[in-house]
C-alpha cells in the first residue's frame, strides 16, 4: 500500500516503527497532490515547502525515543475557511483571494501542537455557502468517485481530499451538513461535533449559531482520533463550552449491544432515491443484530427545518459578512468616486452571486418591518426543532436517518435552482438548528458506484455514542476501505 | 403662547478599564495611530469576541449607583452599519435587553434636588476614528478606540431647559466620576452627550416631535445647543409650520443646528442578538459585590458634610461634586478638626484654583495634586493658633505648592512665625508713630481712616509677621494716648 493511503492510525503505527519517516509520508501525500489535483480541484494551496519542514520536525520527535504527540508527521488538510499563520486563507471567496491570516484558528494551533503537518488548505464553497462546492469562486472541486459529480459542499475539498488520498485526514466546517454531505458524498467518515464541543477561533464565519469545525476522515477510528485533538473549551470563543472532552479512542469498541437507535418517520420521504434507502435501512438492520435496538420516533417539525435554517444561517451572514468591505484588508474595487462606490464596487466585485443572494436575503429578514415576521419566527421553530430532538431522547440514545436524499449529483445540475440545492440539506439541516452531533458513515454503494452516507445523531457531547456506533457497523463492512477509480 | 421644552439627553460615557470590551488591547488614550489593535479589534476574518468582565463591574457600578433595577440576563446586540472606523460593520451593543433599566439622577441645583429618571444604561464597544482633512485625496482611519467599552445611559424626557439639562449632565458626570468608571473629560470625548428636544404648549400632556441633536462636546455646547433648538422649534411653530423628526448637528463655530445629510446615518440598523456571545447573566451575588464595594454616593455625602461639618449648601455641593475633592477636604479637617469652614474656604478657593491652573484635574488622583492633605490641614491650624496670620499662609501655601514641604518647615526656615509679642510690637509702633508725626496729628484730629495706614507700616516693617489683631489694638491704645 502506498503512504498516502495510510489511514491516520495505520500512519501512526508506520512511524512509530519507523518505516515510514513523516517525510516520506509527506512527500508520498503531495505527490499524490502533484498527480491527482489537476482533475479534482481538491486544493486551492498547497504547502509543500512548511509542510516538509513540519515532516522534519516529526521525524526528529519521533526519533527521539519519547512519546510522540499524537499527529506527529500526519499529513492534514484545512479547509480553506480555517486560517493558518502565513497560509492564503480565502474562504473560497475571490474577496479573500489575497488575504494572508497572521494568526492560526484554535484548531489549527491544536493540530500544530498535536505534531501534526499542516498540507494545504482545501477547495469548498464561497464562505461555506453551499452544497456541492460549485460556489468556489477559483473551480468547482469534483468528485473523486466521478469527476462530472459534485463533492458535496460546503466542505467538498476537505471530504475529496480525503477520498483521494491526498491527506490522511482534513478538517471541515458544518453549518447545515456542509461535513456529512460531502462525507457521504465522497465515501468517507465525516462528523459535526455538538456547537460549543469544537474552538470557532480563527475559522471564517458563515452563521456563528450554526457554525462548528468537524474531522474529515477514512475511518470511524481516525475521527476518533481528530476529534480528540481539536475538541476541548477555548477562551477565546464565548460559544465554546467549558465540559471536560472524553478520550473518544478509548471506548471506541464498546459497541452497541442495548443501545437504542430512533428512525424518525419524517425523515424516509417520498422522492429520495431507492438505494439510499435501501442502503441506510439496510444499515440499521446491521446494527440491530449487533445488539441495538430499533425504536421508531417522530421530529413532527422536520418540515419546517430548512426554511427557518435559511432564514437564521443568512441573517447572520449578512452580519458576518460586512467586514469585507475592502477598507483593511482583502480585495478593493479600484477607481471609485466616493465611500459608497468603493463599498458596492468591492462587494460586487469581491462576492459570487450564491454569496451576494444571502446577503441580500439576510438583510431583508433582519430589516425594521420584517425581523420579527421572519428572524424571530425562525428562532422560535428553531426551538420546537431543539425540543423535538430531546423529546425524541427520552424514547433512544441515538437517532439514525440517511444523510442525503440522493447520491452525488453531476455539476451544474442544480445550480440553476437554488431551491433544490437547498434541498440536498434536509436531513442534516436540523442537526445544527438544535446544536446536536452528527456522524456521516458511508453505508453502501449506488448502481453508479457512488457512495451513500448514513447519519448518526446523537445528544449534546455524546459524540462517543456516535463514534461507537459508527465504528461498531464499520468493522463488518469494507465500504470505507474502497478507493476511488482516480 | 408659551411653550414648555422637554428635553431627554442620551450619554455616552467611556470606561476606565485597563483593556478593551471584547479583547485584551490597551485602551490608553493618545498612542501611535492603529498602535492598539489586534486581529479581534481589527476585525480580521474568523475572531470573536470575549467579553472583557471589569466593564460588567463597571456597568453594574454605574446601575447601582444610578438606582437601576439589573436585568438577571441581558443580551448582546449588533447594530449593522458601514463605516471605515467600524472594522466588523456592526458594534457589539444591546438593544432588546439591556442590562440596567428604571434608575434616577439626583440632580443637584443650589440646594434644590431634583430626579431624572433613566430609561436605560447598557454597555457596547466604541467605534475608533476616522480623520478626513490630515492628507488630501485620503481618509485616514486610527482604530485604538475601536472595542474602548462605553456605556450609554439614556434619561428620561424628564428636564425642561437647557440649564436643567446641563446640571443633569454635571451630576451625571460627578456620580461617574465618583464611582470611578468615567474621567468625565468631554473636550476628549469620553463623555459625549446626544440631546432630544422637544417643545409642547404649556399645560399639553402628549409630546411634540423630537429632534435629535449630535456632537455635542462641551456643557456649553449642550446648553447652547438645546436653547438654540428650543428657540428653532418655537419660531417653527409659531410661523405655522411642523417640527420634523430628524438627527441634527451642533455646529459649534455658528452656534446653530443644522439637520445631517440622510447619508450620516443609517436609518435602519438591523440590530439582532449576536449570535458570538451568549446573553450575559449577573447573579445577586455579583451585584452584592459590587454594591459592598460603591463609595459613598455624591447625594449622601452633601448631606453627610452639611450635617457632620456644619457646612452650607453650597460648600457641600462644591466639595462632593468630585470625589477626590471631597476626600481631600475630609483628610484637611481630619488633620485641623477644628475649622470645616475655614478647611472648606481653602479647598474651594486656593486648591481647586491650582488644580484647575494646571490642569490636574482629569487625573481624579490626589496624589498628584500640589500638597498632601495633611499639610493643608496642619496650614489652617497654624492660622488657627496664631502662629501665622492668613496673608502669610497665602505665602506659606504657594511655598508647599511648590516645593511639597509641610508649612511648619517653610515657616520656620523663612522665619515668618507671626509676631505676638507685645514688647516687640509696641517698640515698632513707636518708631512709626515717631516717623509720621503729621498723620498721627491727623489721626487724633478726627481722620481715624488713617488707622489702616499705621497697620499697613507695621506690617511691612515686620515683613507681614505681625500679628494683625495685635496690631489693631495697641495701635488704637498707643494713638488714643
Amino acid at each position: 500500500m502506498s503512504h498516502h493511503a495510510l489511514t491516520i492510525h495505520q500512519a501512526q503505527e508506520k512511524l512509530r516503527t519507523r518505516e515510514v519517516s513523516a517525510v516520506e509520508l509527506a512527500q508520498s501525500v503531495l505527490k499524490r497532490i502533484q498527480e491527482t489535483d489537476e482533475r479534482l480541484h481538491a486544493y486551492l494551496a498547497v504547502c509543500a515547502e512548511e509542510a516538509l519542514a513540519q515532516a522534519e520536525a516529526a521525524d526528529r520527535t519521533l526519533s527521539n525515543g519519547a512519546t510522540p504527540p499524537p499527529l506527529c508527521g500526519i499529513p492534514i488538510a484545512l479547509k480553506d475557511v480555517i486560517l493558518a499563520q502565513g497560509v492564503r486563507s480565502t474562504a473560497g471567496s475571490k474577496i479573500l483571494e489575497r488575504f494572508i491570516s497572521p494568526y492560526d484558528a484554535t484548531v489549527t494551533q491544536r493540530l500544530k501542537e498535536a505534531g501534526a503537518v499542516v498540507i494545504g488548505k482545501v477547495n469548498c464553497d464561497e464562505f461555506a455557502m453551499g452544497s456541492s462546492n460549485e460556489n468556489s469562486a477559483f473551480a468547482p472541486c469534483r468528485n473523486p468517485w466521478d469527476t462530472d459529480r459534485v463533492p458535496g459542499g460546503s466542505s467538498g475539498g476537505s471530504a475529496a481530499s480525503v477520498a483521494a488520498d491526498q491527506a490522511c485526514a482534513a478538517l471541515g466546517t458544518d453549518t447545515g451538513g456542509s461535513i456529512r454531505l460531502p462525507a457521504a458524498f465522497c465515501g468517507i467518515v465525516g462528523l459535526k461535533p455538538t456547537y460549543g464541543r469544537v474552538s470557532r477561533f480563527g475559522v471564517v464565519a458563515y452563521a456563528s449559531s450554526l457554525d462548528q469545525v468537524g474531522p474529515c476522515t477514512k475511518d470511524v477510528r481516525d475521527c476518533a482520533l481528530l476529534l480528540e485533538v481539536i475538541a476541548g473549551y477555548d477562551p477565546r470563543d464565548s460559544t465554546s463550552v467549558n465540559t471536560p472532552t472524553p478520550s473518544y479512542t478509548a471506548h471506541l469498541e464498546r459497541g452497541v449491544s442495548g443501545l437504542r437507535i430512533g428512525i424518525p418517520q419524517e425523515y424516509f420521504i417520498e422522492g429520495m432515491q431507492p438505494e439510499v434507502e435501501t442502503a441506510v435501512r439496510d444499515a440499521i438492520t446491521h446494527l440491530s443484530t449487533l445488539g441495538a435496538e430499533i425504536v421508531p420516533i417522530s421530529l413532527p417539525h422536520t418540515e419546517y427545518a430548512v426554511a427557518s435554517y435559511y432564514i437564521i444561517a443568512m441573517a447572520e451572514a449578512s452580519s458576518n459578512l460586512a467586514r469585507y468591505d475592502g477598507v483593511r484588508y482583502g480585495y478593493r474595487a479600484a477607481e471609485v468616486e466616493d465611500l459608497g462606490e468603493l463599498y458596492q464596487t468591492t462587494r460586487a466585485q469581491g462576492f459570487g452571486s450564491e454569496v451576494k443572494r444571502r446577503i441580500a436575503l439576510g438583510t431583508y429578514v433582519l430589516s425594521a418591518g420584517y425581523y420579527d415576521a421572519y428572524y424571530v419566527k425562525a428562532q422560535k421553530v428553531r426551538t420546537l426543532i431543539r425540543q423535538d430532538f430531546l423529546d425524541a431522547f427520552e424514547a433512544c440514545d441515538i437517532i439514525a436517518t440517511p444523510v442525503a436524499p440522493t447520491t452525488a449529483f453531476r455539476l451544474g445540475e442544480k445550480l440553476a435552482d437554488p431551491l433544490t440545492m437547498y434541498l440536498s440539506d434536509i436531513f442534516t439541516i436540523a442537526v445544527n438548528l438544535a446544536g446536536l452531533p452528527g456522524l456521516s458513515v458511508p453505508c453502501g454503494f449506488d448502481h453508479h458506484g457512488l457512495p451513500i452516507g448514513l447519519q448518526l445523531i446523537g445528544r449534546p457531547f455524546e459524540e462517543e455514542a456516535l463514534l461507537q456506533a459508527g465504528y461498531a457497523y464499520e468493522q463488518d463492512h469494507d465500504w470505507q476501505t474502497r478507493k476511488p477509480p482516480l | 403662547m408659551t411653550y414648555e421644552s422637554v428635553i431627554g439627553l442620551e450619554v455616552h460615557a467611556q470606561l476606565l478599564t485597563e483593556s478593551k470590551i471584547f479583547c485584551g488591547c490597551s485602551t490608553r488614550f493618545g498612542a501611535v495611530p492603529n498602535q492598539h489593535t489586534c486581529p479581534v479589534c481589527l476585525g480580521l476574518p474568523g475572531v470573536l469576541p470575549v467579553l472583557n468582565k471589569k466593564v460588567v463591574d463597571f456597568a453594574l457600578r454605574a446601575a447601582l449607583a444610578t438606582h437601576c433595577t439589573i436585568a438577571p440576563s441581558s443580551r448582546w446586540a449588533r447594530k449593522n452599519y458601514f463605516y471605515p472606523d467600524l472594522p466588523k460593520g456592526y458594534q457589539i451593543s444591546m438593544y432588546e435587553l439591556p442590562i440596567a433599566e428604571h434608575g434616577y439622577v439626583e440632580v443637584a441645583d443650589q440646594g434644590q434636588a431634583k430626579k431624572v429618571r433613566l430609561t436605560r444604561i447598557h454597555m457596547e464597544e466604541d467605534a475608533g476614528k476616522s480623520i478626513h482633512d490630515a492628507e488630501a485625496g485620503a481618509s485616514l482611519v486610527d482604530l485604538n478606540r475601536t472595542g474602548v467599552p462605553l456605556l450609554e445611559i439614556v434619561s428620561e424626557p424628564d428636564i425642561r431647559s437647557a440649564a436643567e439639562a446641563g446640571n443633569y449632565l454635571r451630576s451625571l458626570r460627578a456620580l461617574l466620576q465618583y464611582i470611578e468608571v468615567c474621567d468625565g473629560n468631554m473636550e476628549e470625548g469620553s463623555l459625549r452627550c446626544d440631546a432630544n428636544v422637544s417643545i409642547r404648549p404649556q399645560g399639553q400632556t402628549e409630546f411634540g416631535t423630537r429632534t435629535e441633536t449630535k456632537n455635542l462636546n462641551s456643557f456649553r455646547a449642550v446648553e447652547k445647543a438645546i436653547e438654540h433648538e428650543i428657540q428653532r422649534q418655537t419660531e417653527v411653530v409659531e410661523a405655522g409650520g411642523r417640527v420634523v423628526q430628524e438627527t441634527r448637528l451642533w455646529d459649534a463655530d455658528r452656534e446653530v443646528t443644522r439637520p445631517m445629510r440622510s447619508k450620516e446615518f443609517a436609518h435602519d440598523y438591523r440590530y439582532f442578538p449576536d449570535p458570538d456571545l451568549l446573553p450575559l447573566v449577573v447573579d445577586q451575588t455579583w451585584v452584592e459585590n459590587i454594591r459592598a464595594d460603591l463609595p459613598e454616593l455624591p447625594a449622601t455625602r452633601r448631606a453627610r458634610f452639611m450635617h457632620d461639618y456644619d457646612l452650607p449648601a453650597y460648600d457641600a455641593e462644591v466639595l462632593t461634586a468630585r470625589k477626590d475633592v471631597a476626600d481631600y477636604f475630609e483628610a484637611s479637617v481630619r488633620t485641623c478638626p477644628a475649622a470645616p469652614k475655614v478647611v472648606s474656604n481653602w479647598v474651594m478657593d486656593s486648591v481647586l484654583r491650582f488644580v484647575k491652573e494646571e490642569k490636574l484635574d482629569a487625573a481624579l488622583k490626589i496624589e498628584t495634586w500640589p500638597c498632601p492633605p495633611e499639610h493643608l490641614g496642619e496650614l489652617i491650624g497654624l492660622i488657627q493658633d496664631n502662629t501665622i496670620s492668613t496673608t502669610i499662609a497665602k505665602t506659606v501655601y504657594e511655598e508647599m505648592r511648590q516645593t511639597g514641604q509641610p508649612p511648619e518647615e517653610i515657616i520656620e526656615a523663612k522665619g515668618l512665625r507671626q509676631v505676638s509679642d507685645t514688647d516687640t510690637l509696641q517698640a515698632v509702633i513707636a518708631e512709626v508713630l515717631t516717623a509720621n508725626p503729621d498723620k498721627v496729628e491727623a489721626y487724633r484730629g478726627g481722620k481715624e481712616k488713617l488707622l489702616g495706614f499705621f497697620v499697613g507700616q507695621v506690617m511691612r516693617a515686620t515683613q507681614g509677621k505681625a500679628n494683625p489683631q495685635m496690631v489693631n489694638t495697641l495701635l488704637r491704645q498707643q494713638l488714643s494716648q
